[in-house]
């Protein structure tokens, strides 16, 4: 689904690579924690997925295709297929949960039934049935969390990518978002998260991949943190 | 393609910079109406030049039947014989300082009079009322070297002939019309090029405020894989509206100008030419929409590149 083939990124303007020749492979269907201090490279490994930067040298492959050989115009097809998810939820606060949902719907030009069947549907999988009229401001974290996640599932991506989902939320609220992927991750989507929450990586035991400094150091299915300094 | 998503975006973001859009509409409008008027200028001087006036320098007017009350001098015969014409015709081509001449019938004379007043709304009444035989045959005369010296020599040896009603100096009877055109014009130009300068610098600011006000939905767009046509397609509505906006308000400006100074100032005032009539303002505005719409858009496209990472 996702393989990195000597992937390094140097940005301009630094001359430490933010990667350094990462190559891993990940399959349909996997759940894969991304775990590392501040500037170890997660956030340069997920633009990286999402085309929003090229690698400096070598192959990134997504959902089957090369993305050095996708054409900008292509961009779109491909985010199509991955949904993404923040630590700061990014709603948009004049728009109900149901707006907020279907936003991401009638953007890629979707029909009006289609999304007024997707939506609620959407909705209920992550336990928000009966908010759709709600707004941001109105919920609680999680239930934000979980507006993102429906916003980000809705239209059935390949791969989900999640940048610290739980990294502004309560331990249990934390746990409730963990089993929502599980279960999207379940239903046979990729997920890849990045985290610093060591006990739900420690908790749900899925493959660890630990990167420090733009190296990746560790590669671990069933991992734990295992992070001690 | 969802439009009425489309459109409640559109206004949405023209309701949010509001007076930045009023800004962009009005400089538009200034520019585009200065643009209309100096396009308007242009046509009435080609109109005026259309003409006699790029031919000759001289016209000898022969006399008609009403000379003979009116300049009984050289016209006490009132109509000007065939013959006379003619004999006046070898001289001038025999005149060491002419080019050429140009003999121009009573009967020519009436259709190019009719011609010209057709397009004015002050010459169509009295059109009526004018018949063949009151419009002189004349000979039009244009010379070697036009200066003011052999302008005034023509006319002094050539008044006062038998058969002549009067010669004239076709050049200072339109200068003082092709002098104002022709002001108007290069005032024009240059205050509809500044204008479009700051409509444009207005426009690419007015589209990165909406771009920045909204970077939290293009954000999301981009992420969920909203193609780039669709994330750009709001902010150059937006700046299609308000260049047409600005070309509305710019065709009430040439309209006016039209209204109140040709027909209600020059028109009455200078009764021996004719002036554009209201074709060529709607072809003034025709042409103005697609320079509002490419200038607003155009200007819309350029700010997106910079401001809306796409």
């Amino acid at each position: 689904m996702i393989r990195f083939d000597k992937v390094t990124k140097t940005y301009p303007t630094q001359n430490r690579p933010a990667l350094q020749n990462i190559s891993l492979e990940i399959e349909r269907g996997e759940f894969v924690f991304v775990i590392g201090s501040s500037g170890s490279g997660k956030s340069t490994f997920m633009r990286l997925i999402l085309r929003e930067e090229r690698p400096s040298a070598g192959r990134v492959h997504v959902a089957g295709k090369d993305l050095a050989k996708l054409s900008n115009w292509k961009i779109p097809q491909l985010r199509r297929q991955i949904g993404t998810v923040f630590q700061d939820f990014r709603l948009l606060p004049n728009k109900t949960v149901e707006q907020n949902v279907a936003f991401a719907l009638e953007v890629i030009g979707k029909s009006r039934p289609t999304i007024g069947k997707a939506v609620p549907e959407v909705l209920d999988l992550v336990g928000l049935g009966g908010k759709g009229g709600r707004f941001p401001n109105e919920l609680s974290g999680g239930e934000q969390q979980r507006v993102a996640i429906a916003r980000a599932f809705v239209n059935r991506p390949m791969v989900l990518i999640a940048d610290e989902p739980t990294g502004n939320l309560d331990p249990e609220t934390s746990v409730g978002i963990m089993k929502l992927l599980d279960r999207i991750n379940r239903a046979g989507t990729t997920v890849v998260m990045v985290t610093h929450d060591q006990a739900i990586v420690n908790q749900m035991r899925k493959r660890v991949l630990e990167l420090d400094s733009g190296n990746l150091v560790r590669d671990q299915s069933r991992g734990v943190y295992g992070y001690v300094r | 393609m969802r439009a009425q998503f489309v459109l409640s975006e559109i206004f949405i973001g023209l309701r949010r910079n509001l007076t930045m859009t009023v800004a962009v509409v009005v400089s538009a409008a200034v520019a585009l109406g200065m643009l209309g008027v100096a396009l308007l200028m242009l046509f009435q001087t080609s109109h005026m030049k259309d003409y006699w006036y790029n031919k000759v320098e001289v016209s000898v007017f022969m006399c008609t039947k009403d000379d003979a009350t009116l300049h009984p001098a050289t016209c006490a015969n009132g109509q000007a014989s065939q013959n006379q014409m003619n004999s006046l015709q070898s001289d001038l081509t025999a005149n060491p300082l002419v080019q050429q001449v140009f003999p121009e019938s009573q009967a020519d004379a009436y259709a190019r009079y009719q011609q010209q007043s057709a397009g004015s709304t002050s010459g169509t009444s009295m059109a009526q009322y004018v018949t063949p035989d009151q419009i002189p045959a004349s000979l039009r005369v244009k010379l070697k070297n036009p200066s003011t010296e052999n302008i005034d020599a023509m006319i002094s040896s050539y008044q006062g002939q038998q058969g002549v009603e009067t010669v004239s100096d076709q050049r200072t009877i339109l200068q003082p019309l092709f002098k104002l055109f022709n002001g108007l014009t290069v005032s024009a130009t240059t205050v509809a090029v500044v204008m479009v300068g700051l409509a444009l610098m207005l426009i690419v600011n007015t589209v990165r405020l909406s771009a920045f006000s909204r970077r939290r939905e293009t954000g999301i767009m981009r992420l969920v894989g909203a193609s780039n046509f669709y994330i750009r397609l709001p902010f150059l509505m937006e700046g299609a509206v308000a260049g047409l906006g600005g070309v509305a308000v710019a065709t009430l400006g040439v309209a006016s100008f039209k209204f109140f100074l040709i027909d209600r100032v020059l028109a009455p005032n200078f009764t021996f030419t004719s002036f554009i009539g209201w074709d060529k303002v709607l072809v003034t505005v025709l042409i103005l929409i697609p320079v509002g719409l490419l200038m607003a858009v155009g200007a819309s496209a350029l700010s997106l590149r910079k401001y809306l990472k796409v």
